[in-house]
């Protein structure tokens, strides 16, 4: 018995090196960085920190990050809601076709799709708005948020809706006061993963941004390439862009599991 | 039971929406210049089939081709079978279970760039924990910008360093929700570990293997930021994958006409693929 977790104590610390390294790096000079190999930072510094939370081109990147990744989840789990009821409760023309091609969309490579965005999203003159990455981002975490919430309502008995017609509620105050709270750990795991892709994507969101929504992560990539090696700084922001999940993942931790477990293929 | 209502439509209406117009109009924007060559200005001439030919026949997406389905092969024989072995070893309850699971599940929450960065920084080869420990440690002489070899290592370490904590979420999924009295009956029949995992454990697990395998067969088939920012495709072309290469076609070259037609090309790849696996999968449930 005791053997065995061995395995997963070596695992998470596999997955801990790199992380640590970032870490170790963000609070290490660029002198030290490159004048050599050093397992803990010799001249703590917290200078690169500093430089990024009192830039306005570093710390606005991680106010558009949030912006449009909120925006994103609101819309995401507001539309994927009725239709998850729709595909769970009800039969109709086309339920079965309309699920899969939802999904199919899930498996588009983002590649494919970037400079069509581009030019959909300069047409309707939202090119740089927060509101273009979060409609983009749609197209994967609407499909993904109907498939879980789909398996989370399944698991609610029809005789809740059929109660509360009963006792009088009409349809939008049932949904909202009885049906939504009894599933409120499938919203949060919907949401969970809304964030969590919207959080991680790159490619569309840079491709749909100029200046003034663009993501901390693009931010990134240009002073990896402008600013030469500033090892540090990059690591310093690489390291924030880490915490946000780490506490959206702490308030769904005894979720996961599940959520993944209730959805259907 | 459901009941047959039509009007359930009213409540999938936003959705299909929002969807169409995220994939049907660049959709067709794409199938639009697959057709068609262009010499800027907005003039275009009908091309017919031409780029779909010349694409098939290309050496260069061949080998891309090769690279992706080589990557994606690796990735699921390594990440399946990982992820399902740390599952098993995991604590099935008590205060090591959210522990471990946030933890686990923290690489997956990291920007996908920012993971590249991450990884080139620790294997640097004079300054990073792995390059350094690699080179100056064990004396193997590793550089990942030089040695295709290395580059591929890297790149697939990343990847399971990524994306193994799906499966193990999954898979643990799919354990916890066997109840104890399988394992007490398998007891007193005198089973060994082996014929638990075979016959009470792995069936229980299929739903969310499939689910694992179809995702890590999509993400890592469509993978472009991460091995991007790490190796750039190089060494020379040898991590050149699918979707860097689609990249350096359609906004490097701007030859937007092969570019669609590959995009196509590749989306079907997909497709088809992912259904032949959900098929194959799920067989042996219809009969």
């Amino acid at each position: 018995m005791k053997k065995r977790t061995i395995v997963p104590i070596v695992y998470i610390l596999f997955l801990m090196l790199p992380i640590y390294w970032l870490v170790a790096m963000s609070f290490k000079t660029t002198n030290e960085i490159l004048s050599g190999f050093s397992l803990f930072p010799q001249t703590f510094t917290l200078d690169n920190y500093k430089t990024i939370f009192t830039d306005p081109s570093w710390y606005w990147g991680y106010i558009n990050s949030i912006a449009y990744v909120s925006i994103n989840t609101v819309i995401s789990i507001a539309v994927a809601l009725p239709a998850a009821y729709a595909f769970s409760r009800y039969r109709f023309l086309g339920d079965k076709q309309l699920f899969f091609w939802l999904l199919t969309n899930r498996m588009a490579p983002a590649a494919v799709f970037a400079l069509p965005f581009f030019q959909l999203y300069s047409a309707v003159e939202l090119f740089d708005t927060y509101l273009a990455v979060a409609l983009a981002h749609c197209l994967f975490n609407i499909p993904l948020s109907v498939w879980i919430l789909e398996g989370f309502m399944g698991g609610i008995p029809k005789e809740l809706d059929e109660t509360a017609y009963v006792d009088g509620y009409s349809f939008p105050r049932f949904f909202a006061t009885i049906f939504i709270p009894s599933i409120k750990a499938g919203v949060g795991v919907a949401a969970f993963f809304c964030f969590m892709f919207s959080w991680v994507e790159l490619l569309l969101a840079k491709t749909l941004t100029a200046v003034a929504a663009k993501p901390i992560a693009a931010t990134m990539t240009k002073t990896a390439s402008s600013a030469g090696y500033e090892l540090g700084l990059l690591a310093a922001a690489g390291t924030l862009t880490i915490i946000p999940g780490a506490i959206v993942i702490y308030f769904v931790r005894n979720y996961i599991a599940k959520g993944f477990a209730m959805g259907r293929v | 039971m459901k009941t047959e209502n039509q009007k359930a439509w009213f409540f999938v209406l936003p959705v299909l929406i929002l969807v169409a117009f995220n994939a049907l109009i660049p959709m067709m924007t794409v199938v639009n210049y697959s057709v068609q060559e262009t010499f800027g200005d907005n003039v275009f001439f009908w091309q017919g089939l031409d780029w779909f030919q010349q694409i098939l026949r290309s050496d260069r997406f061949h080998a891309a081709l090769g690279r992706q389905f080589m990557f994606t092969f690796l990735i699921l024989i390594i990440e399946i079978p990982l992820g399902i072995a740390i599952a098993l070893s995991m604590p099935r309850k008590g205060f090591w279970v959210p522990v471990c699971l946030v933890l686990m599940a923290l690489p997956m929450l990291i920007p996908w760039n920012v993971v590249g960065a991450m990884w080139n920084i620790f294997t640097l080869p004079d300054i990073g924990l792995l390059g350094y420990f690699l080179n100056h440690v064990l004396g193997i002489n590793y550089d990942m910008t030089q040695d295709p070899v290395a580059a591929w290592v890297t790149i697939v370490t990343m990847d399971v360093w990524h994306w193994t904590s799906l499966v193990v979420l999954l898979a643990y999924a799919g354990l916890v929700s066997i109840p104890d009295a399988y394992y007490q009956a398998a007891k007193i029949d005198g089973a060994s570990n082996w014929s638990v995992f075979r016959f009470i454990q792995l069936p229980k697990m299929k739903t969310v293997l499939t689910i694992a395998i179809l995702l890590r067969f999509m993400d890592s088939f469509n993978i472009y930021t991460e091995p991007f920012v790490l190796t750039g495709g190089g060494p020379g072309n040898s991590t050149t994958l699918l979707s860097i290469d689609l990249v350096k076609i359609a906004l490097g070259q701007f030859d937007l006409g092969p570019a669609a037609a590959m995009s196509l090309i590749y989306f079907a790849i997909t497709l088809l693929v992912s259904w032949l696996f959900y098929t194959v999968m799920t067989k042996d449930d219809q009969t």
